[in-house]
């Protein structure tokens, strides 16, 4: 569904996108992290057709987002990072204005309007001004615009920023139904959790450039190394820790706990079981040790400063992807 | 069917190309709609407009009034200054509910910018001329709207205050102007607004479009105190042209890109040096690679750069001879209709001293090769100084002159029964054939100077654009049309002179 190929977007001397090669295959929810600066907004701008790249090519649906810009622009939505609402203008009004543009019919906008204001619990507010509406009713209805014409790609620049707990939900919930519904989204996020909680992929973007791509379990492998299982028994550990070494890399122990990793742990894990079993070692829990995708994100992008400070990319960072794409 | 199949089907087919006029007149309208609907809520733009439209014609009917009385009363038969009086006022009337159009266009791009809705309407399926059309409408209606209601308001209080009514020529005249003051200003406005990072920067920029205009009001005053009326005419055209040409600029520069990645309006003298090397020092072919070092290499750029320019200006170049061919044309038809008098010009011989007698015709300073050859150089280096100002005109017409007195003297020669080949070939090809090659070379590069800034080169926006071709004209003037004008300047003085005489010189 998304497709770009060398994907570079220049500003003078300073480059935005530095060759991004991306696949997206429809109904995938990819979240995009990175640092402030790190050209996240300045590749959906161009993938929403809004920019022109230096080199490199994008394409949405297969129609190029140079060549055939109109055309892709009627099939994505782009939440923006501000909502940018009218002020002076009320929900129905706004809505119906940038309907119009889509070329909707005014059944169609007024029908699309009411469900969608109503999804958002926006309804009853409709008849207010813009002007009026708190920061996280803004960002619902910039979001409401944004899927107004029932777009096949959806780019959402923080959906959830500003929004009180129970409408970040909504927008999430809005998120996974969209996908059950088959949209491709891409989503710039700093909300660490939520990127792993939606998307089926996540792109780290640094220096304009992909420093790792995939989903959230390959990064962790990939980056943070094998799955790290917490084995726990009913009785000490003495004597018995050679037992598991010829299995799995120990890693840390206690009285009656190990802490291991291990690449094939579909295959490892009911040897262990069976050999301490066979032991008369009783087997409380076998967990894998929870690992954050902050953990992954701070490892590529937390120890270098910050992308706004550094506009060339260093051609020596991570100039392939951790993860080839899939 | 798929669903992306089903929602792709009515989508794909039209290109921008392809999109009905009627179609993308609708988009642009559904946006000054929404643009005209929020100003109309703006109590702040509303207040003035109001006061302007409905309080100040009668104000100026008062003002009127009195003015009448008194010159009536002071200046006996004076009662001309009263009666031109009213269609000044006419025109002032309607030209200050105008100037609102400037506050309004101003602010059309950037206003939008600053407040972070520009992003979600850029990223609509509308292209970049619907949006500009739709806003510079949006900025437009409103004031103009005004206007004609401030007119109609100043004329009725007129009707029943002292009878006078324009005649309908001269109320069409008013509306005219009034129309196109307001255009011209939107237009440029909107240059303005598209090509700033803040407002308060295009709020500054706008005192580029209140001068003229300013000026422009004084003298349309002028005219209407001396009855001039006629003139008015002219000014209207004038400003027509200037209008086709800022909408032109307009829509050619728009740039999404530049709008919402610029973030500053400052001057980097340093930059723009940097920048200026780069293009004069890089081949041309490579002149937007930054990567590439600027190297000063004369061989390359004469055996490389040069031919290459000359190359990729044939447009210019080609519409300069076009035109030369059509000043001689002119010059030619002219002499058909001025004949000179027979006896003006004797050819049959000419006295030996007549070149050193050139500069009692006062057109040169000294008929030698310096003085030739500054004359020269002077006319070009003018000649594209006018071109950034008139967007590449007067080059053209700068050129056309002398072309056009070529074409004159050789049908007055020929009609004296002298032969014009032999004429041109001995006045003009010994030095002609080096001189024209140079002033066209020039002429052509300080015509795409002044286009630039209408329509700049691809992927550049105005100021680049602007300094890539004025590096290309000033490699192209120094590396060849400077060597070129100075060897024509050593022909004309040393070798021309030879060859009349030659031909037409008294025999001793």
């Amino acid at each position: 569904m998304i497709e770009t190929a060398n994907l570079s977007k220049h500003f003078g001397f300073i480059r935005a996108v530095d060759g991004i090669d991306l696949n997206m295959r429809e109904g995938e929810v990819l979240a995009l992290l990175g640092p402030n600066g790190a050209g996240k907004t300045t590749t959906v701008r161009i993938l929403a057709a809004i920019l022109k790249p230096t080199t490199g090519w994008a394409r949405i649906a297969g129609l190029d987002t140079v060549r055939e810009a109109r055309q892709v622009r009627r099939i994505v939505g782009l939440l923006t990072e501000v909502p940018g609402l009218y002020t002076r203008m009320r929900a129905l009004e706004y809505l119906d204005f940038f309907g119009q543009l889509h070329g909707l019919t005014s059944r169609q906008r007024a029908a699309r309007s009411e469900q969608l204001l109503r999804r958002f619990d926006l309804w009853e507010a409709r008849q207010q001004r813009l002007g009026e509406y708190s920061k996280g009713m803004r960002q619902k209805l910039a979001l409401v615009r944004a899927m107004l014409h029932n777009p096949l790609v959806l780019f959402l620049d923080e959906p959830t920023s500003a929004m009180d707990p129970h409408s970040a939900r909504q927008v999430r919930q809005a998120i996974i139904e969209l996908r059950r519904e088959r949209r491709t989204i891409i989503l710039c996020t700093h909300n660490l959790s939520e990127a792993e909680a939606l998307a089926d992929r996540i792109a780290i973007i640094r220096r304009g450039r992909i420093a790792a791509l995939g989903s959230v379990p390959e990064l962790k492998r990939r980056l943070l190394g094998d799955t790290l299982l917490e084995l726990r028994v009913g009785t000490s550990l003495d004597g018995l820790l050679p037992l598991l070494q010829d299995l799995v890399q120990v890693q840390e122990c206690g009285v009656d706990w190990v802490r291991y990793t291990t690449s094939t742990p579909e295959m490892v894990n009911p040897q262990l079981v069976q050999r301490l079993s066979e032991r008369g070692v009783p087997v409380i829990t076998l967990s894998e040790v929870p690992r954050s995708l902050e953990e992954v994100y701070l490892r590529i992008v937390g120890e270098a400063p910050s992308d706004e400070d550094v506009h060339e990319p260093i051609s020596s960072f991570e100039s392939t992807p951790v993860l080839s794409q899939q | 069917m798929s669903q992306l199949a089903l929602l792709r089907a009515p989508l794909f087919s039209p290109s921008n190309r392809e999109i009905p006029l009627r179609e993308r007149l609708r988009l642009a309208l559904v946006i000054t709609r929404r643009e005209l609907r929020d100003s109309l809520r703006d109590w702040r733009i509303m207040t003035p407009i109001v006061i302007l439209t409905l309080l100040f014609p009668f104000l100026m009917d008062f003002t009127a009034g009195m003015a009448r009385d008194f010159v009536l009363r002071y200046g006996g038969q004076n009662a001309l200054i009263a009666e031109r009086l009213n269609p000044f006022l006419l025109m002032i009337v309607g030209f200050f509910p105008v100037t609102f159009s400037l506050v309004l266009a101003l602010e059309t791009f950037v206003g939008e910018k600053e407040r972070g809705s520009l992003e979600p309407l850029l990223s609509m399926p509308i292209s970049d001329s619907e949006l500009y059309l739709g806003k510079m409408l949006a900025a437009l209606v409103l004031p103009l709207a005004a206007s004609y209601l401030a007119i109609s308001v100043y004329l009725t209080g007129m009707v029943f205050s002292s009878g006078w009514l324009p005649n309908s020529l001269m109320l069409l005249q008013m509306l005219l102007l009034n129309s196109m003051k307001a255009s011209v200003m939107v237009s440029a406005a909107v240059i303005a607004s598209s090509q700033t990072s803040s407002v308060r920067a295009a709020n500054l920029l706008a005192s580029f479009i209140i001068i003229p205009m300013a000026l422009l009001v004084q003298g349309e005053s002028i005219l209407l105190f001396w009855g001039q009326y006629d003139v008015l005419w002219w000014i209207i055209a004038a400003l027509c042209v200037a209008d086709l040409i800022l909408v032109r600029m307009g829509i050619r520069i728009f740039n999404r890109e530049e709008i919402l990645a610029r973030e500053m309006d400052e001057l980097n003298l340093g930059r723009v040096l940097r920048d200026f090397a780069g293009y004069f020092l890089r081949p041309p072919e490579q002149a937007l690679q930054r990567g590439v070092h600027p190297s000063p290499n004369l061989w390359r750029m004469l055996r490389h750069d040069i031919p290459y320019l000359l190359c990729a200006h044939w447009q210019p170049l080609g519409m300069v001879l076009l035109t030369l061919t059509g000043a001689i044309a002119l010059g030619i038809s002219l002499a058909a209709q001025w004949p000179l008098p027979e006896g003006a010009i004797r050819l049959d011989a000419l006295p030996q001293d007549t070149f050193e007698r050139v500069p009692q015709l006062g057109f040169l300073p000294c008929f030698s090769i310096t003085g030739v050859f500054f004359n020269n150089l002077r006319a070009l280096v003018l000649a594209g100084v006018l071109g950034i100002f008139s967007f590449g005109v007067m080059p053209l017409v700068l050129l056309m002159a002398p072309l056009a007195l070529v074409g004159f003297f050789a049908a007055q020669v020929a009609a004296l029964g002298y032969s014009p080949l032999v004429f041109v070939a001995t006045f003009i090809l010994p030095h002609g054939f080096v001189e024209l090659p140079a002033a066209i070379i020039a002429t052509g590069f300080a015509l795409r100077v002044g286009a630039a800034l209408v329509s700049p080169p691809s992927g550049l926006d105005v100021g680049q654009g602007f300094l890539l071709v004025l590096a290309d004209f000033l490699k192209v003037f120094l590396l060849l049309v400077l060597p070129l004008l100075f060897l024509a300047a050593v022909l004309e003085v040393e070798v021309t002179p030879q060859v009349v005489l030659a031909v037409y010189g008294m025999r001793p």
